[in-house]
């Protein structure tokens, strides 16, 4: 088994909301994330892969289709855009990178076929990431 | 669901790789430069894992509040701007940044209450890093 990681840049504006809190709830557990004007960063996503190597490509995954596959499925859909407001997912759940890491494995998960994904990654900033391997 | 959150952190320390059972020759020889009586220092990088189910209502597995706020008093503040010889959890071993991932590693899992410690990861210099999981495999 050998794992392939391929990254990818975004950049989207989010900010984090529970309706069912009251706004002084929201800004205790949110504080500046509560802001409702929103915020942004620059996201980098990192997708893992895990399959055999072909014998004859010598290829885990083709990664020039792993690539079209991330863009059409995820950068397309997120890049310069609000999460919340654009988003269908995070009209119902609060666009924590916790969410986004989930939500991208939801989109990306069904569309691999030859390689199995193995770890959806998203930096939110260089020193803040979160991680999802599937349902353990 | 299950999700793995990571928060990097960094701090200043200096130390003396030196065992005291062994004799002083040993020491140089098992630890080169790192022997200097004087001592030497790096700027570390800390990675801290948590694990957890994804809060329905929060979306997080953990408040990076409560995170942050536990990782900068009981590790940056401690270890900041130090010698790490000086301090009691070294008296007796080498401060190597084996032994301190370790240390960071207990603590946390000792006394942080907010999410399960999953690993810590500890740069000493751009080139060399470590990883502690408790004794299990950490996961890549």
């Amino acid at each position: 088994m050998v794992y392939l990681t391929r990254k990818a840049e975004f950049s989207a504006s989010h900010y984090y909301n529970n309706p069912a809190f009251t706004p002084e709830e929201n800004q205790r557990i949110f504080g500046k994330c509560n802001n409702p004007h929103g915020h942004g960063h620059n996201y980098t996503l990192e997708v893992t892969v895990k399959g055999e190597i072909d014998p004859r490509s010598g290829f885990v995954v083709d990664l020039k289709q792993l690539k079209e596959i991330m863009d059409r499925e995820v950068i397309g859909v997120v890049d310069h855009r609000h999460l919340n407001e654009e988003i269908a997912e995070f009209k119902v759940q609060i666009p924590t990178t916790e969410n986004l890491a989930i939500t991208i494995w939801k989109w990306l998960g069904p569309k691999l076929d030859v390689a199995r994904l193995h770890r959806i990654r998203v930096y939110e900033t260089p020193d803040l990431f979160a991680d999802y391997y599937g349902e353990e | 669901m299950k999700a793995y959150l990571t928060k990097r952190y960094r701090f200043s320390a200096s130390h003396r790789l030196h065992c005291p059972e062994m004799s002083a020759e040993e020491n140089r020889a098992v630890y080169g430069k790192c022997n200097n009586p004087h001592g030497h220092g790096h700027n570390y990088f800390v990675e801290v894992t948590v694990a957890g189910q994804v809060d329905q209502q929060t979306g997080m597995v953990c408040n990076l509040a409560d995170l942050d706020a536990f990782v900068n008093e009981r590790i940056v503040e401690r270890y900041d701007l130090g010698n790490l010889n000086t301090l009691p959890e070294f008296s007796g071993r080498s401060p190597t940044t084996e032994n301190l991932c370790v240390e960071i590693f207990e603590t946390l899992q000792r006394e942080f209450r907010h999410a399960e410690v999953e690993k810590v990861r500890m740069e000493e210099t751009m080139l060399n890093s470590f990883e502690y999981a408790g004794g299990r495999q950490p996961r890549h």
